[in-house]
């Protein structure tokens, strides 16, 4: 009998090769009516918002908006907070990830997640590496898998020959990059990176938005970000995201972010894209 | 204190130096076709001389604009106002280019003997920086209606444009030993009507500013007509 996790993957990779069509917008991901609440706090309020594949989506607002939140719920990992709860829908190829038919390990596979402060194993860098695809049942060549995915994450040439040394000993951006790797390793499709670049210095942040850039041609990616500068550079869509007289996090406005950062249809993302609200 | 309000003033402060920049200009026009008018080549030469000092100005406002927009990062209006204020400065120093060809030209007809269609050129003038005058106006007000509504005015640029012309041809015919004289009058028809072309460009980036929206506020300038 197919177990859950078997049932969800299949699901996945069935629409993942039917969906490609060049008229059509492939869409990777989308919320439905979303609304989060911790306990009775409603702090998510009906978010409705479509994630095109193969591009970069940022998540911009300010403190309390509720853009970490959102982006939790892309991977349900709004779970793992006592009293959290969602209504509403978040579709992958099609299908509910909140369906009590969906195991949230599998959807975390599939929608891996890059957090703000870099988290490396306290084990080597390939084990790092390894570890999350032996877990996942892994039976290639390992040595190629952490070379493939280091190369992808851009980190190989700097980490090649020091495989076995502690990653705790790289610097936060090349943890940062060692992360990336890690995630990349298991094959996932979506990418949520929860302000990856807040405690890299600005030439670490670069490599890693250059590296968003080209994982962009493989990877869905939601970025949420407090750097606007870092938006503007680095996405292709933009959603803002403001709080409501409820104290809810509301999306305001949501397209390419070209338009967005110079000509935003609504009065409260001018405000604060131009600094003068926040 | 409104937040950003150090980039509110110095974009303020551009715009002030544009004006500045606009009222040399309007100076220059009006200075060059009066030279012309009273055939003076010494006030020619000086108008010729004073483009110099537009010249500059155009280049330190360029300059405080890109380093604004390298320094303070802006976005959406604050952005779309530098870029508008990028193409307006240039603009400026276009027009006074056309002045400082109409005085080299009086410079160059010296006391010759040729018949000047003062009163048509000097409308054209009077024309060309009222229009621009009120267009410096709407763009630092954002005033889209008025932006909307200069450039309509071009068509009687155009006809007095029209009416230079005839007259000069009726000189050359007349007297063809005046052609090459005659001649740079057609040029100076020419340089008056561009300035007021150069008006329209400025209100369609009124509109850009106010509104985002890019677009052609009057059809056709020279550049179409010789495709």
């Amino acid at each position: 009998m197919e177990s859950k996790s078997d049932a969800f993957v299949r699901i996945a990779t069935q629409t993942r090769t039917t969906s490609a069509s060049p008229s059509v917008v492939d869409y990777a991901i989308e919320m439905r009516n979303v609304n989060v609440y911790y306990g009775a706090f409603r702090a998510v309020k009906d978010v409705n918002l479509q994630i095109e594949a193969r591009k970069i989506t940022a998540i911009i607002g300010p403190s309390g908006c509720g853009k970490s939140t959102v982006i939790r719920c892309f991977n349900r990992m709004n779970e793992l907070i006592p009293g959290a709860r969602l209504t509403g829908e978040v579709l992958f190829h099609g299908k509910n990830i909140y369906d009590p038919d969906v195991d949230p390990v599998q959807v975390r596979r599939l929608i891996g997640m890059v957090f703000q402060k870099p988290n490396p194993f306290p084990k080597s860098i390939y084990e790092n590496i390894a570890w999350g695809a032996r877990i996942n049942g892994y039976r290639g060549n390992m040595d190629e898998l952490v070379e493939e995915s280091l190369r992808q994450a851009a980190l190989w040439d700097e980490v090649k020959d020091d495989l076995h040394k502690n990653a705790l000993a790289l610097s936060g951006g090349q943890q940062q990059r060692l992360c990336i790797a890690r995630t990349i390793a298991v094959k996932p499709e979506i990418i949520l990176m929860d302000e990856p670049c807040s405690a890299l210095d600005p030439i670490a942040t670069l490599k890693i938005e250059d590296l968003m850039r080209e994982l962009a041609r493989d990877y869905t990616i939601i970025i949420v970000t407090h750097n606007m500068q870092q938006a503007a550079r680095v996405s292709d869509y933009t959603a803002f995201f403001t709080v409501d007289e409820d104290r809810a996090g509301v999306m305001v406005e949501y397209g390419p972010t070209n338009q967005i950062f110079t000509r935003p249809r609504d009065r409260r993302t001018e405000d604060y894209i131009t600094g003068r609200f926040g | 204190m409104p937040l950003r309000s150090a980039l509110t003033r110095q974009i303020g402060q551009i715009q002030d130096e544009l004006l500045v920049l606009g009222s040399m200009v309007e100076h220059a026009a009006l200075a060059a076709v009066d030279a012309l008018k009273r055939r003076d080549a010494k006030a020619a030469k000086e108008i010729f001389e004073e483009d110099q000092q537009i010249n500059e100005k155009r280049f330190a406002i360029e300059n405080a604009i890109l380093i604004l927009m390298a320094t303070q990062q802006p976005m959406a209006h604050d952005l779309r106002q530098l870029a508008a204020m990028l193409e307006v400065n240039t603009e400026l120093e276009r027009i006074g280019d056309y002045a400082k060809g109409i005085a080299k030209i009086t410079m160059l007809l010296g006391d010759a003997d040729i018949p000047v269609p003062v009163q048509e050129i000097d409308q054209m003038a009077q024309l060309a920086v009222s229009m621009l005058h009120r267009a410096l106006g709407a763009f630092v007000a954002e005033d889209v209606p008025t932006a909307l509504e200069i450039p309509k005015e071009d068509d009687k640029v155009d006809e007095l444009y029209n009416v230079v012309y005839r007259l000069v041809v009726q000189t050359m015919i007349s007297n063809p030993e005046t052609i090459d004289l005659a001649n740079l009058l057609m040029w100076v028809a020419h340089n008056l009507e561009r300035m007021a072309d150069r008006v329209t460009n400025i209100c369609e980036r009124t509109v850009f500013c106010a509104t985002g929206e890019l677009f052609e506020v009057n059809g056709m300038d020279e550049d179409d007509l010789n495709v």
